[in-house]
C-alpha cells in the first residue's frame, strides 16, 4: 500500500515520524483525511483527535492545536502538544476536567475563563482518545 | 611565613571549596547535556515554522491587510526583553549579556523599556536604573511553552497597541560548550525569510492565506521566545561547567603548592629543633 511521510512535532520534541497510510486531522473547517500523494496544503488544526493508520492499524492521538503542512508526499504536523494516546494519564486527564468544572462556578475574567474552557477541551480530548486505545486495542482497519 | 598549622587549615578550607565546585560542575553537566538536547529537540519545530511563514509571506496579499505583528513603524519606543540566568557562579556570561543591553539602550535616541527575566538581568537593569516594564521568574532548566506564555502575550499586546514600535530579545546562544555569545535579534514585528519566488508553491490553505498567516505569527512569537530560552538555559549550563572546572583545576593547584610550602615549613623547624638540640648538648659537654 501507498504510503507517507508524516512527522509530528512539538516545541519540546519529535513525537512522531513513520510512513503512514492514512491521517485524519481535526481542520479548523472540520476533519481532513490525508491519503498519500496528496495535493501541498496548509492549515490551521484545532484541538481534537488525531488518527494515523500504519500497516493497517489505527493510532490516536491527542492535539490541542497547531498547523498541518502537505507537501511532496510528506504530511508535517506542527503541534502545539500532542500526546500519545498510550502516553496519556487518564487520571490526571479526569482531574484536570474536575478542576475546570470546579473553576467554572465561579465567575471569572473573560481571559481565566478563556484558559480553563482551552484546558477543559484539551482534557476532554484526551479522555476521548486514552477511551479509544481501550475499546480497540490493535483494532483491524475500518474500511 | 605563615605557621604550619594556619597553612594546614589553608589546604583543608581549599580542599572543601574544590569538592563544592566539583559537585557543582558534575550537576551543570548533567544539567548542560539535559539542556543541549532540548535545544536539538526544538529545532525541527522552529525550522519548520520559519519555512512556513516564508511561504505565507511570499503570497500576495492587499496592503492594508498588513497583519498587526507585521506592522513596520517608525520607532518611539523599544521594548527589549531580557533572558538572564538566576544564579551567577557560570564566569563572565551574565556580565557580557548586560554589557551588551547596557550598551544597546545607552545607544538608543528613543525610550526603552526593559522586560526581565531571570534575577541576574533584573538586577543589573534596577542597579543602573533602567526603565523597566516588567519582570518575570526564570522558568528554570526544564521550561515548558507554558512558562512564556505572559511574556509573549506582554509584549505583543504592547506591540500591537503601539507601546512600543520594536521589540528586541537579548539573550546567549549557544555555539559549544565553551563558546556562548550574546546576541541581539528582533522579535517584533516579524520579519519573514524572504523566500525564492520558486518556493511559494500552490498551497491550497484552508479557509485562505490570512487566517492561517494570523494564526501562525503568535505561534512564531512564542516560539522564537520558547527557542531563545532554551538556548540561554543550555549556554548557562555550559559556562557555569566550564567556570566549576577551572575552579576545581584552581584549587587543586593551590593546594599543591600550598603542600609544598607546609612540607618546606615542616622541614625548617625541624632543623631549627634539631639545632637547638646539638647548641644543648654541646654545650654541656664543655
Amino acid at each position: 500500500m501507498a504510503t507517507m511521510r508524516l512527522e509530528i512535532v512539538t516545541a519540546e520534541r519529535l513525537v512522531y515520524a513513520e510512513d503512514v497510510e492514512l491521517l485524519v486531522a481535526p481542520g479548523i473547517e472540520g476533519e481532513l483525511g490525508i491519503l498519500p500523494h496528496h495535493a501541498p496544503l496548509l492549515t490551521v488544526l484545532q484541538p481534537g483527535e488525531l488518527r494515523v493508520r500504519k500497516d493497517g492499524q489505527d493510532q490516536f492521538m491527542a492535539i490541542s492545536g497547531g498547523f498541518l503542512e502537505v507537501l511532496g508526499n510528506k504530511a508535517t504536523v506542527l503541534a502545539d502538544a500532542c500526546e500519545h494516546a498510550t502516553e496519556i494519564d487518564m487520571e490526571r486527564a479526569q482531574r484536570a476536567v474536575e478542576r475546570v468544572q470546579e473553576q467554572l462556578k465561579q465567575h471569572l475574567p473573560t481571559v481565566q475563563l478563556e484558559q480553563a474552557l482551552a484546558s477543559l477541551r484539551r482534557a476532554q480530548t484526551r479522555i476521548k482518545v486514552a477511551g479509544r486505545r481501550r475499546e480497540r486495542p490493535g483494532a483491524p482497519p475500518s474500511h | 611565613m605563615p605557621s604550619l598549622r594556619q597553612i594546614r587549615r589553608r589546604i583543608r578550607s581549599v580542599n572543601n571549596t574544590a569538592k563544592v565546585t566539583k559537585a557543582m560542575e558534575m550537576v551543570a553537566a548533567a544539567k548542560m547535556r539535559r539542556t543541549q538536547q532540548a535545544v536539538l529537540a526544538g529545532r525541527p519545530y522552529a525550522t519548520r515554522i520559519l519555512e512556513l511563514l516564508g511561504h505565507l509571506a511570499a503570497q500576495p496579499h492587499p496592503e492594508e491587510e498588513v497583519h498587526p505583528l507585521l506592522q513596520r513603524r517608525p520607532v518611539q519606543r523599544i521594548e527589549v526583553v531580557h533572558i538572564a540566568p538566576d544564579r551567577g557562579l557560570c564566569g563572565g556570561l551574565p556580565g557580557n549579556l548586560n554589557r551588551l543591553l547596557g550598551r544597546f539602550i545607552l545607544d538608543q535616541q528613543v525610550p526603552v523599556g526593559a522586560v526581565a527575566i531571570g534575577k541576574k538581568g533584573r538586577d543589573f537593569l534596577v542597579r543602573t536604573g533602567r526603565e523597566m516594564r516588567a519582570v518575570f521568574p526564570h522558568p528554570g532548566d526544564r521550561p515548558a511553552v507554558a512558562d512564556i506564555t505572559s511574556v509573549v502575550r506582554l509584549v505583543t499586546d504592547d506591540f500591537v497597541s503601539g507601546h512600543a514600535d520594536v521589540v528586541y530579545l537579548v539573550y546567549t546562544q549557544f555555539v559549544s560548550t565553551t563558546v556562548q555569545r550574546p546576541v541581539l535579534q528582533q522579535l517584533l514585528p516579524v520579519q519573514p525569510v524572504e523566500l525564492p519566488p520558486a518556493a511559494a508553491v500552490g498551497y491550497i490553505y484552508e479557509p485562505d492565506p490570512y487566517v492561517v498567516l494570523g494564526a501562525l505569527l503568535p505561534r512564531y512569537v512564542e516560539m522564537e521566545l520558547y527557542h531563545a530560552l532554551l538556548e540561554a538555559n543550555a549556554s548557562e549550563q555550559s559556562a557555569r561547567m566550564v567556570a566549576m572546572r577551572n575552579a576545581t583545576e584552581n584549587a587543586k593547584d593551590l593546594v599543591q603548592d600550598l603542600t609544598l610550602l607546609a612540607n618546606k615549613v615542616r622541614q625548617e623547624s625541624i632543623t631549627k629543633e634539631l639545632l637547638d638540640i646539638i647548641g644543648g648538648a654541646l654545650s654541656l659537654q664543655h
